[in-house]
């Protein structure tokens, strides 16, 4: 299972300070919370769609922005709310959404699956799995025609690495060496089905080699980790050799869907994993490495609650779309703000 | 014959807007070198080289999800699918994709983006390869859909889908195309014709004829026959399908007061079924007769040249069908 995976702690810790370390566990913390708070906002009525949790892979998300520059873009799949906060979104924003108010980052025409912040590059989350990925694809095909440094990311999990839409897209992006990251987020589990009983290689990343391009192995739950690799495969993209796929192992800490108990997996299985958590792991890498102190991991902790609270309250206050909003944006052009006949 | 063809209409238009806007480009299956299966591009690999035609694999779905991404970034795709039956492995990028992307996002991205697409049939091209799905883009709220039906309309309806803010997807009909030379190379201008203003071909005063691409061939044919027996045809050609100029239809069914419906996609579930339903909606007042709707018979096209004629809306058939409207509408369920 992870036995494989150690983590390479004092090597990777060394690159960074301890203020960008904080920053980095600030913001797994604050997916974390992020989405705790939310599943207690749906059950208690403020929330109307689906919500996909990505408890457990917050090092994922965190460790791949963390490569990143400002001109780069995103895409994501259903399971985005930690892809969009490590990119720097705004959760008041990303509350006022999930609430279906009009001031929310989809003017409440989205939720949770079609979240997006075209400022932050953030091209949105994606209700079709693989969806997201022939769309990085090409947003890549167009910095590359534009001779960009940037280069487009995108977020999938091992369900998607079935789908033409992984594999068209990989052939295509390798055939013209598109600066394009193929981040795959195996957390195990494809909806409620076992990577073993859908597809018979160990490794996604291993479906790279048929399509000419680096596939990278990384432990999903060790945010440096998964830095250094993405930065090594930007670095790559950005100086015109091509896209890599990297797999990061992890593990989904809740069910597919809020609600969903995940009883098809094993007791030993996900006790084992919870272990693994990358905000037990990290904040032991930030003590042992590089001298944070308690106080300092309350101080963050205390301040990302805050923060949520405010962001909370002011999600509430926002007004709600009226019901003839509905007819708006169906096109660019306006007829008259009505829905084409 | 005309120097200046079908495919002349589709290249130039390509050709101008790449020449206007560096976001331009076009990408699909052998549109580079080769000039393509319809020798369309020919000639544009020497002008504007590869990073404006990008020659992609066979994979439908990476094609036009590429070009939604680029169009999310600020470049102009164009998607070239070649047969429009081919477009059924592109229907998530085109429909879950392209065509929700500003609505889901409250406005603030969008995909403008063209998929040119071949349909139709030309002769024995077979049930995988000559049909005419128009009327499944045009029930997505969120794409516009164009079927032009001359070389003049082609090239100034393409240069107003790739300027179009919105995915549009575009339809040739490949009975324009075959037959009629390739580029015969003369150029016309034609300046950008907006969506939603039809064309009338023919004026009459009995029936108004809706037909677009290559029906509205035959309905001009049908209405030449009847012209001869003293029956005035109006041929109206929307030209485009979403958005409809329901407001020219409109002007000329005030004129006639009988409208019947013609093209080549199967009837059931047709856009004729939209129109003739927007009729007896919007249009009680001015019709004194039933509305009547001539289409493919509701079968896949058949291989066998004689087959195929009998299930498309051949120009007897819609002359036919106009002598039971106007003549005996009472007869008209048993020919539709």
């Amino acid at each position: 299972m992870t036995d494989s995976l150690t983590r390479p702690t004092a090597q990777a810790a060394a690159g960074i300070t301890l203020d960008e370390g904080l920053e980095l566990f600030r913001l797994m913390f604050l997916i974390r919370r992020f989405e705790e708070r939310a599943a207690r906002l749906r059950a208690a009525g403020f929330i109307p769609g689906f919500l996909h949790p990505c408890s457990g892979q917050e090092a994922v998300a965190v460790g791949v922005a963390a490569a990143l520059r400002k001109d780069d873009v995103l895409t994501s799949n259903h399971r985005g709310h930690g892809h969009i906060l490590g990119r720097g979104a705004d959760p008041a924003r990303m509350y006022a959404e999930l609430f279906a108010r009009s001031t929310g980052y989809n003017a409440g025409k989205g939720g949770s699956l079609h979240m997006i912040d075209a400022d932050l590059g953030f091209l949105g989350a994606n209700g079709i799995v693989g969806g997201g990925i022939p769309l990085a694809t090409g947003a890549a095909l167009q910095l590359k025609r534009l001779n960009s440094q940037a280069l487009a990311v995108t977020y999938f999990g091992d369900g998607a690495s079935n789908e033409g839409a992984f594999h068209e897209s990989l052939n295509l992006a390798a055939l013209w060496q598109l600066p394009v990251l193929f981040v795959c987020e195996n957390n195990l589990y494809g909806e409620f089905t076992r990577q073993s009983e859908h597809m018979v290689l160990d490794n996604v990343a291993d479906r790279a080699s048929a399509y000419g391009m680096p596939g990278i192995v990384v432990d999903g739950n060790d945010v440096l980790a998964v830095k250094k690799v993405a930065a090594e495969a930007a670095d790559r993209a950005r100086s015109g050799m091509g896209p890599t796929l990297i797999e990061a192992k992890t593990y989904r800490h809740k069910g597919h869907f809020e609600g969903d108990m995940a009883r098809y997996r094993p007791k030993e299985e996900v006790e084992a994993w919870m272990k693994r958590d990358p905000l037990i792991l990290f904040p032991e890498v930030l003590r042992d490495e590089l001298g944070a102190t308690d106080a300092d991991l309350d101080r963050v902790r205390e301040a990302v609650e805050a923060k949520l609270d405010l962001d909370i309250e002011w999600a509430k206050e926002q007004p709600h779309p009226l019901p003839e909003d509905a007819l708006e944006h169906v096109y660019v052009d306006s007829y008259n703000g009505k829905a084409l006949r | 014959m005309t120097n200046f063809t079908f495919a002349d209409g589709i290249r130039q238009a390509i050709a101008e807007e790449m020449e206007r806007d560096p976001a331009v480009f076009l990408i699909g299956e052998d549109v580079g070198e080769s000039g393509g299966v319809f020798g369309v591009t020919k000639g544009l690999w020497d002008r504007f080289g590869k990073d404006r035609l990008w020659d992609s694999p066979i994979s439908e779905e990476a094609i036009v999800g590429a070009a939604v991404g680029a169009a999310l970034v600020g470049g102009r795709p164009i998607a070239e699918i070649m047969f429009s039956d081919f477009s059924m492995l592109a229907m998530d990028m085109i429909v879950n994709q392209a065509a929700k992307t500003h609505y889901m996002t409250g406005g603030r991205l969008s995909a403008p983006l063209v998929v040119r697409m071949v349909t139709g049939t030309n002769g024995s091209t077979g049930a995988q390869h000559s049909q005419s799905l128009e009327s499944w883009f045009t029930h997505v709220p969120g794409l516009k859909v164009v079927a032009p039906s001359t070389p003049e309309d082609a090239k100034g309806l393409l240069k107003s889908a790739i300027r179009d803010p919105d995915p549009v997807m575009f339809f040739e009909h490949k009975g324009l195309y075959v037959g009629r030379g390739g580029p015969a190379g003369e150029v016309v201008e034609v300046d950008p014709i907006p969506f939603g203003s039809g064309r009338i071909h023919r004026e009459g005063t009995d029936v108004t004829v809706v037909s677009y691409l290559k029906t509205r061939e035959y309905a001009m044919a049908a209405a030449e026959t009847l012209a001869e027996e003293g029956v005035s045809c109006e041929v109206f050609d929307p030209r485009t399908l979403v958005p409809f100029d329901y407001e020219g239809l409109r002007a000329s069914l005030e004129k006639t007061g009988r409208l019947l419906i013609a093209h080549e996609a199967p009837a059931r579930g047709g856009f004729g079924a939209e129109i003739a339903a927007w009729a007896a909606e919007n249009c009680h007042d001015v019709l004194r007769s039933p509305v009547m709707r001539v289409g493919g018979q509701n079968t896949p096209v058949p291989y066998a040249p004689v087959m195929e004629k009998f299930v498309l809306p051949m120009a007897d058939r819609i002359a036919e069908s106009i002598r039971t409207l106007v003549l005996n509408p009472s007869r008209q369920l048993q020919s539709l």
